[in-house]
């Protein structure tokens, strides 16, 4: 099977939902492999390679305990990507819930003046 | 107020020159329709809430013209301006879209704006729109619609939920 090339780019990184996943598991707390690969329920082989490519971009930061490896995402790496997407999203998340205000504001006249009719 | 607010879908898939924008609204394709091409409706609700929109030129029907000026607190003019090339109501809305704050004019989308009936009275709305270059949506997303870039730092703990969506 032909594989995409693995990149040296945060945003190439998170366009693999499956590291997408990863990294949100890692955004709230320091885990182990086994751990990602309890709370996911997908192989460790496939835990471990997403895991190096989010390492390899910085995304993904690793602490040894004892002998344990502990990750976590690191939040400061992923701002660019937060960034790049937000005040587009956030223009029109923002219009649309005003029109949802007003579709409201419209609905309601509309109603009062079905009964008046009446 | 009774529901939970529907979401701004933006799918922007990596190295291509388009994107698409969904959007359910509990309301009837006629009234969204009506939203998107009644100029006093249509001032009332696009952009964000901290830009004052001024409609310079509105003409909703085939062939016409449209122009709007966005205004921040610190009087800094954002101006866009296209043509209606297809009109159909309460079915569709296709058109050229230019921001003019580029370095440089011809930097032009096709926008193509459906809206469509779902089941228990929603409407369904989909904007598709297709950019002559990936350079140039990628520097839409990226440049273009900046607002409140402070509460973007603010809101950095959510971003694990963004990514998701």
């Amino acid at each position: 099977m032909a594989r995409i090339p693995t990149t040296h780019d945060p945003f190439n990184a998170v366009a693999e939902p499956k590291r997408r996943a990863i990294l949100e598991v890692l955004g709230t707390a320091e885990r182990s492999v086994n751990e990602i690969v309890e709370m996911l329920g997908w192989p460790q082989p496939m835990v471990s390679k997403h895991l190096a490519v989010l390492k390899k971009v910085g995304l993904v930061r690793e602490r040894r305990e004892g002998r344990q490896r502990l990750y976590q995402a690191d939040v400061a790496k992923l701002k660019p990507i937060y960034d790049w997407v937000t005040p587009f999203e956030r223009y029109w998340s923002e219009s649309y819930e005003r029109l949802d205000e007003v579709l409201q504001v419209i609905q309601k006249k509309e109603k009062r003046n079905v009964r008046k009719k009446e | 107020m009774s529901e939970k607010k529907n979401k701004t879908t933006i799918l922007a898939e990596p190295g291509k020159q388009e994107l698409f924008i969904t959007r359910e609204f509990d309301a009837s394709r006629e009234l969204v329709f009506r939203a998107f091409t009644d100029p006093e409706i249509y001032v009332q609700w696009l952009g964000p809430r901290d830009l004052t929109m001024t409609l310079e030129t509105f003409e909703p029907v085939s062939g016409g013209r449209w122009r709007y000026i966005q205004k921040d607190q610190h009087g800094n003019e954002f101006g866009f301006h296209g043509v209606h090339h297809d009109v159909t109501s309460p079915e569709r809305i296709i058109g050229t879209f230019e921001f003019e704050g580029l370095p440089e004019s011809g930097h032009v989308i096709l926008e193509t704006t459906k809206f469509v009936t779902l089941p228990g009275g929603k409407t369904l709305v989909t904007t598709h729109s297709v950019y002559q270059s990936i350079e140039d949506r990628d520097g839409m997303i990226a440049a273009g619609m900046e607002s409140g870039v402070v509460d973007g730092y603010e809101r950095l703990d959510e971003i694990l939920v963004k990514l998701k969506q």
